[in-house]
């Protein structure tokens, strides 16, 4: 059973401070807490917010990173959202995408229904299983060294790189983004794609 | 195993030419063929499925990033994918779905019938437009015209390959 008396970052300072250091790099969010966490950081042309798909987060970025080799692609998402999409750590495993990088900000709750166990609070080590999957880099964060670390090589290292970043489950305030999935979509094709965005 | 002629020769070339950059699967014999084309093309990026959904978020990725996809997959699949089509359906991302189905002419195996019987109808429940093919001849049209539908409509759109289009299964090879 892991223990979650050591667990200490806080949600929104670790999503504050990995999207600080983003540079140009396009973004994923898994729906649920992590949407509202990029979202309440601070909104960009660049964010691709998920307000449903459940376990399509992973897989959305990989679509991403393949048509768009020269830029850095960042999935943040839940423990819960990863876990309904495990297989899909294998299909970004062979692929081998060199520009994604992928954060779980792992509270160990479903934190939307009702803050109910998920499988990492028993135990289950995703970055264990993104490491059997085949990724070069995996790390489980827990401590403010860890993430200091981390931080650079989420954007700098050779993908695709897997961060477990352990987060305590405390409520945050929600901070709703854009929903309309088609406003969100083309905003994000505008900017990445400008004139072409259309074709 | 019925041989597989010149469609799916045909329907790679269709797919090239509406500018397919990704093919992402969970295979099927009957797709055999054109996913060996797929393979052996270096400008087609293929991506092996662990789940047909995720060939569904995938293609959403893949059109964020500016490159078209199709998604190839057997009907026991389309039981797979029906949540994340919210996604496509929500974004109005255009999805090409090619499937093979299972579960109707000739079918041997009663495992595949509830599936391959419910294919159509949980499709459209979902808003996929769905195009059927049950002759050799009509495939390679029938995705043209479903490319078209997908990528300039922006549309989800499911070709179903007919059980009779792949023959019987031959458990005697």
């Amino acid at each position: 059973m892991a223990d979650s008396s050591d667990i200490v970052l806080d949600r929104r300072d670790v999503v504050s401070r990995i999207l600080a250091a983003r540079g140009d790099a396009l973004l994923v969010t898994g729906l649920g807490a992590p949407t509202w966490d990029a979202a309440a950081v601070g909104d960009h042309p660049n964010n691709f917010y998920l307000w449903g798909g459940m376990g399509g987060a992973v897989p959305t970025a990989l679509g991403l990173a393949l048509a768009q080799p020269d830029r850095r692609i960042l999935v943040l998402t839940g423990d819960g959202e990863m876990l309904m999409g495990i297989g899909s750590l294998a299909t970004v495993a062979i692929q081998k995408p060199e520009n994604l990088a992928i954060g779980i900000i792992d509270n160990q709750h479903y934190g939307e229904t009702g803050m109910q166990e998920t499988a990492t609070a028993h135990g289950v080590d995703l970055a264990a299983m993104a490491k059997g999957a085949g990724f070069g880099l995996t790390a489980t964060v827990r401590t403010e060294d860890d993430l200091v670390a981390a931080i650079p090589l989420i954007f700098d290292a050779p993908g695709p790189v897997f961060f477990d970043i352990k987060v305590t489950a405390v409520d945050q305030p929600m901070t709703l983004p854009e929903k309309d999935g088609l406003a969100i979509k083309h905003r994000f094709r505008a900017e990445l794609l400008g004139d072409t965005a259309q074709k | 195993m019925a041989e597989q002629t010149g469609w799916s020769d045909e329907v790679f070339s269709i797919l090239r030419a509406a500018g397919v950059a990704q093919v992402a699967y969970v295979p099927d014999a009957g797709h055999k063929q054109l996913i060996n084309r797929c393979i052996a093309d270096n400008k087609i990026k293929h991506v092996p499925l662990t789940t047909e959904e995720e060939g569904v978020a995938l293609l959403g990725g893949a059109w964020l990033g500016g490159e078209r996809g199709a998604l190839l997959m057997q009907s026991s699949g389309v039981g797979n994918i029906i949540n994340m089509l919210s996604v496509s359906n929500e974004c109005r991302f255009p999805l090409l779905m090619i499937v093979t189905m299972r579960g109707e002419w000739g079918e041997f195996n009663p495992w595949q019938l509830p599936m391959g019987q419910a294919t159509q109808t949980t499709l459209e429940a979902m808003g996929v437009i769905v195009l059927r093919a049950d002759a050799p001849e009509d495939v390679p049209e029938t995705v043209a015209a479903a490319a078209k539908l997908s990528f300039e409509a922006g549309r989800m759109v499911a070709v179903l390959i007919g059980q009779k289009v792949i023959g019987f299964k031959n458990w005697d090879k």
